[in-house]
């Protein structure tokens, strides 16, 4: 006999391409169809089935109203029969031209004929689908079927247990809810045959190739239990009992479920339960040790709350809410006055997730709390206590900032305002840091908050502030926060009062000479800190340069002057976004910062003694200038750029203030220093500002990295060099310039920076630059330093060639490098000589540190015997940035490295005594990133580990000994109850 | 929403990045150790109930020794003796061996201070405690890091 295959190959094609009608097909099959062997009866149907299910959209109407006739009657036919009838049925199912009634009538016969849960899981899915594709497009006609199609599906998945099936029933019924199909008096069966996979319980098989996780089930089922409010009076009690079970997984998916439902729910829903939902939720944040439990609880009383907030009240009705908040006082209030603070947070999370919900419920609770716990500030003494009270305030203040207007006199702060006022004075002034610290959060939410702090803009409030910030050092980083955040709301206070009065303390040299300078420093920090407002910062730049001046005319000392500088660069970025304020301090800052340089090193005879060109204060600059740059407009930087250019080049100083200088500039030459401040302007300039002049000055530059002495000054200039020669136009130039510097008489440094620039941008020249860079490993005397190169080959650079300097970046350089290089370095390696091993170890592993963790993790397998081996490297770069390499590849291939774990657990405790503070803190991350593998394969190094890391603990370094408790406490905890 | 956490107090400052300066273990730093552990009860830690104080941690670190003292929230925590055993076995786990260690109850805080005092300074106790797998499971509960 011909195989069913063969024919329905043969077959198909006949009837799909119209050769064939249905008809022939079913009259060439009769002598199956009809056949008296239900085996033989099976095979004729599968056929016929297969072919429908490849040409159903072929059909003609009078042809699918013969088959369906057909396969309804096969439907009483053999139980063998009854897939293959099924899969007919499913393609019927999916032709348009199905008459009017026979949806429904099919429908009928499944629900009669068929017991579904008896078929197999694919057979019964079929009927999912069949029922699925009705409802999608004869939606109106199964309505006509009313209550009963309801019933019919019901029993059709009633006991249903696969997970891939469920999925489908699910969908099946929330379309049933959600398309208003008529439940009638079946809404308890339906939520039953639901509701008792509630709380769904399911594991995936290990390998599971269906890949249905837990939580899609979760989330398809609480789709459908919180889709109706019909559902509520059977739901609500199932989720009390779940909430009250001891199921950590069962309470959060009751939780979860709750605070879907509060959605759609309103009073008439939720009115019985009340009352027990509030004692188990208040039971669970009282009791739970669980942060997500509490989590979720406090969420689930937010949304109960705001459904009740919803609620339209009738005249007559009782106003739940009202009485739900009572009772939510009354269990939380008193907890707030015990001296005993254990239930102090629970409780004040309790009421603040319930005032969270709605301005009507922030009014209620706040009224009633905000007095209570402004009294109890003031009874207790102690400041630990304080701070507690003073936080939950916060809580309540914070919670204030969701509701934009709020009126006048409803809510509990205009009681108690200006004793909030007055209790966070307090808090400021208070010794205990802890204190302080809550005391300037809450003061800075206070003055975010117009209407609230009317009372604190007068005097005392910013008196205060005035007062910490060059009083207390603790709490000066935070209370600059809150100034630079309150600055835009009141400008006019901060120039008008702040501002003077620090520039009045930077003049005043009233203290020793010790705290003197830390007394400076923080004067200059918070006038930056405040430099949140344009006019607020054509205050204080002025103030800023003058104190930087006058340092330099006092021959102040180089940390003076950073600090100036630091100040500087903060106002910078901090005025970058605002176009006006960028071109005023850009304007102001820039021509006032090269004067000065330009002056200092016209001081003869030796004007590296001058402090200002130290190199920490050159250093200090070039952010400054780079941040100024960065955001101009392109017109106002090509504005910029015309004299900053000629100034450089032609000793054109005709624009600087104060431009009187003893003899002529030459920025090459003698005051060669100076390019520094070159480089931070013109390589922060934007890529389609054109620099005039452009091939004279690489040239300079070139000139300069390969001949001056003095290393900052030559590094410098190839920095700038390969900053140019990135942006430079592609094509024209780069080609010519870039062969330059990597001559030998550069050293590696600008060698490496200017491969790095055409790295960077994926520049043809760039692998042939790299190749030699690569073959200076080899070499004995430049190896190490070549080594080095690819270190900044590979980092984020800080000052040029980065995105923020519009330098050209491409993405993923780095994977790109990897691909093309580190072949070449593992070769290189295996290739050489015992004595240069380790620069390309060293250049390998720069390498590795600076990708990106997702591309190491999946490429390092292949270079785990290397590094193993370079973990035994002497070289202390080596051998710490292979820990860093190892450590990520710990936490996310734990089976990968469980088959070394021998090899690791050996070397990271023998580099734990390093003589490098460094190398031990890596060892010891690595040692406690070892936990993350498998337990089984680490319990046999317990003891050994264990005892090991008893010598850290004892370490002389305070960072290593914090280590070391984190690895050895975590190796403790291995295979051991509660972990 | 989980209570604001302390900053820490000490900053990293230059003398503990500083290879060759020895760091002295300081109060500061046995405290570190002990306030994060979690309470048994509820998902707080010892420091946020107020269980332990800096002030209230001695240690001399020329005489290896420490002195822990902890206030129970009420005095009559049916929980003490259990807060004061993780306290001891945190210590014990994460200080060298030199050190001669002693946890107790503030004086005048809990209504079976001396009791529970003397579980707590018996060493042959504190190690059949540790026998009991309930126990070792609470204690290694509350000195888990949370998730």
């Amino acid at each position: 006999m011909i195989s069913l295959a063969h024919f329905f190959y043969l077959l198909s094609p006949g009837v799909k391409d119209g050769r064939w009608t249905v008809l022939q097909l079913v009259e060439a099959l009769g002598f199956c169809l009809e056949n008296t062997d239900p085996r033989t009866r099976g095979r004729g149907i599968q056929l016929l089935s297969q072919v429908l299910l490849q040409c159903y959209s072929l059909l003609k109407e009078k042809e699918v109203l013969h088959l369906v006739l057909f396969y309804e009657s096969r439907l009483q036919d053999h139980h063998l029969v009854i897939p293959s009838v099924l899969q007919g049925l499913r393609a019927l199912s999916m032709c348009e031209v199905l008459s009017p009634g026979l949806a429904v009538s099919v429908l009928k016969a499944i629900f009669q004929e068929v017991h579904v849960q008896s078929l197999m899981q694919l057979d019964r899915h079929t009927v999912y689908s069949i029922i699925t594709n009705f409802m999608n497009t004869r939606e109106e006609e199964l309505k006509g079927l009313g209550a009963d199609f309801t019933f019919g599906f019901i029993q059709v998945m009633d006991g249903e247990k696969d997970p891939r099936n469920l999925l489908v029933a699910f969908q099946i019924v929330r379309d049933l809810i959600a398309k208003d199909y008529a439940l009638g008096p079946f809404v308890e069966e339906l939520f039953e045959v639901t509701s008792c996979y509630f709380p769904v319980d399911f594991t995936p098989p290990p390998n599971d190739p269906h890949g249905i996780q837990r939580e899609d089930l979760i989330l398809s089922l609480r789709a459908i239990l919180a889709s109706t409010p019909q559902f509520a009076e059977f739901l609500l009690p199932l989720l009390i009992e779940k909430l009250d079970s001891e199921l950590q997984s069962a309470k959060l998916d009751s939780l979860q479920t709750l605070t879907a439902c509060c959605a759609i729910y309103g009073q008439k829903e939720l009115q019985e339960f009340l009352p027990s939902l509030w004692s188990s939720l208040r039971r669970e944040v009282f009791q739970t040790a669980s942060e997500k439990i509490e989590t979720e609880c406090l969420a689930a009383l937010r949304a109960l709350s705001a459904c009740l907030s919803r609620s339209v009240l009738s005249s007559d009705s009782e106003d739940l809410l009202e009485s739900f908040l009572s009772s939510i006082l009354q269990d939380c209030r008193h907890h707030l006055c015990e001296p005993d603070m254990k239930l102090v947070w629970p409780s004040a999370k309790l009421l603040q997730a319930a005032a969270g919900a709605s301005l009507r419920t922030y009014h209620r609770i706040t009224r009633s709390v905000l007095p209570l716990l402004l009294e109890q500030y003031t009874k207790h003494t102690q400041s630990s206590q304080r701070r507690t009270i003073l936080e939950m305030l916060l809580g309540f203040l914070e919670l204030q900032q969701k509701w934009e207007h709020v009126e006048e006199g409803e809510d509990g702060w205009s009681l108690g305002r200006h004793l909030f006022c007055s209790v966070v004075f307090s808090a400021l002034t208070d010794p205990s840091v802890q204190l302080q610290l809550v005391g300037i959060k809450a003061l800075t939410v206070l003055g975010s908050l117009q209407g609230l702090c009317s009372c604190c803009t007068s005097s005392p409030g910013f008196a205060v502030l005035n007062h910490l910030f060059t009083l207390f050092p603790p709490g000066s980083e935070a209370a600059m926060e809150a100034a630079g955040s309150l600055a835009p709301t009141y400008p006019k206070v901060f120039s008008g009062r702040m501002v003077p009065r620090l520039e009045e303390e930077l003049q005043s040299g009233r203290e020793s000479f010790d705290s003197q300078r830390s007394f400076r420093q923080r004067c200059l920090q918070a006038l930056a800190a405040v430099s949140t407002h344009t006019s607020i910062v054509r205050e204080t730049v002025p103030v800023l340069l003058q104190h930087l001046q006058k340092v330099q005319k006092g021959n102040g000392s180089a940390a003076d002057m950073v600090s100036a500088c630091q100040s500087l660069h903060r106002v910078a970025l901090q005025c970058q976004q605002d176009v006006e304020g960028c071109w005023y301090f850009h304007q102001t800052v820039v021509p006032c910062l090269l004067a000065m340089a330009v002056q200092a090193a016209m001081q003869e005879p030796c004007p590296s003694l001058v402090t200002l060109l130290e190199e920490e204060v050159l250093a200090a600059m070039i952010p400054v200038i780079s941040a100024a740059t960065t955001h101009l407009s392109p017109e106002l930087a090509a504005q910029s750029v015309s004299h900053v250019v000629p100034l450089f080049l032609d000793g054109e100083v005709s624009f600087l203030p104060q431009n009187s200088f003893p003899c002529s500039f030459q920025p090459f030459g003698a005051q060669r220093r100076l390019v520094a401040l070159l480089m931070a302007f013109v390589c922060s300039l934007p890529r389609n500002v054109a620099i005039p002049q452009q091939e004279w000055l690489l040239r300079e530059l070139l000139a300069l990295s390969c001949s001056c002495n003095c290393p900052f000054t030559a590094t410098t200039a190839a920095k700038c060099f390969a900053g140019l020669v990135n942006k430079h136009p592609a094509g024209k130039g780069a080609r010519a310039d870039a062969g330059g510097p990597s001559r030998p008489c550069g050293g590696a440094p600008p060698n490496a920076g200017v491969t790095k620039a055409l790295v960077l941008r994926y520049h043809p020249l760039s692998s042939c630059l790299t190749d030699r860079l690569l073959g200076l490993l080899s070499d004995m005397e430049l190896g190490p330093a070549a080594a080095d190169g690819f270190s900044l080959l590979m980092a984020e650079s800080p000052d040029v060639l980065h995105k923020g300097c519009h330098a050209d970046v491409r993405i993923m350089f780095r994977q790109r490098f990897f691909t093309d290089n580190v072949p070449k370095l593992v070769q290189g390696f295996h290739g050489a000589g015992p004595d240069v091993k380790a620069n390309y170890l060293k250049a390998l592993s720069h390498v590795l540190n600076h990708l990106p963790k997702p591309v190491l993790v999946t490429e390092l397998p292949t270079l785990l015997s290397l590094l193993l081996e370079a973990l035994s490297c002497s070289d202390r770069v080596v051998q710490l940035s292979t820990l860093s390499c190892l450590h990520p590849l710990l936490l996310e291939a734990p089976q990968i490295m469980s088959l070394h774990v021998d090899t690791l657990v050996t070397k990271f405790l023998n580099l734990t005594s390093s003589p490098t503070m460094a190398v031990r803190i890596a060892a010891l991350r690595c040692a406690h990133a070892l936990t993350n593998l498998p337990t089984t394969v680490l319990l046999p190094y317990k003891g050994r580990v264990i005892r090991a890391l008893a010598k850290p603990l004892d370490d002389k370094k305070r960072l290593v000994r914090k280590e070391a408790v984190a690895a050895r406490g975590e190796w403790f905890l291995l295979g051991s109850p509660g972990r | 929403m989980r209570t604001p956490h302390l900053p820490p107090l000490r900053g990293a400052p230059c003398a503990e990045e500083d290879d060759e300066l020895p760091d002295a273990i300081d109060d500061r730093e046995i405290f570190d150790l002990i306030r994060s552990i979690n309470d048994p009860e509820h998902p707080l830690t010892l420091e946020e109930l107020n269980v332990v104080e800096q002030v209230r941690v001695k240690v001399n670190d020329a005489e290896s020794t420490v002195s822990v003292e902890f206030t129970p929230t009420i005095p009559h925590c049916s929980m003490a003796t259990l807060i004061g055993l993780s306290i001891k076995v945190k210590l014990l786990r994460s200080l060298p061996e030199r050190f001669k260690l002693d946890v107790h109850i503030t004086p005048g805080t809990h209504a079976s201070e001396h009791a529970v005092n003397k579980q707590l300074a018996d060493k042959e106790r504190v190690a059949a405690a540790l026998e009991n797998t309930h126990l070792l499971e609470v204690v290694n509960q509350c000195l888990s890091a949370r998730s």
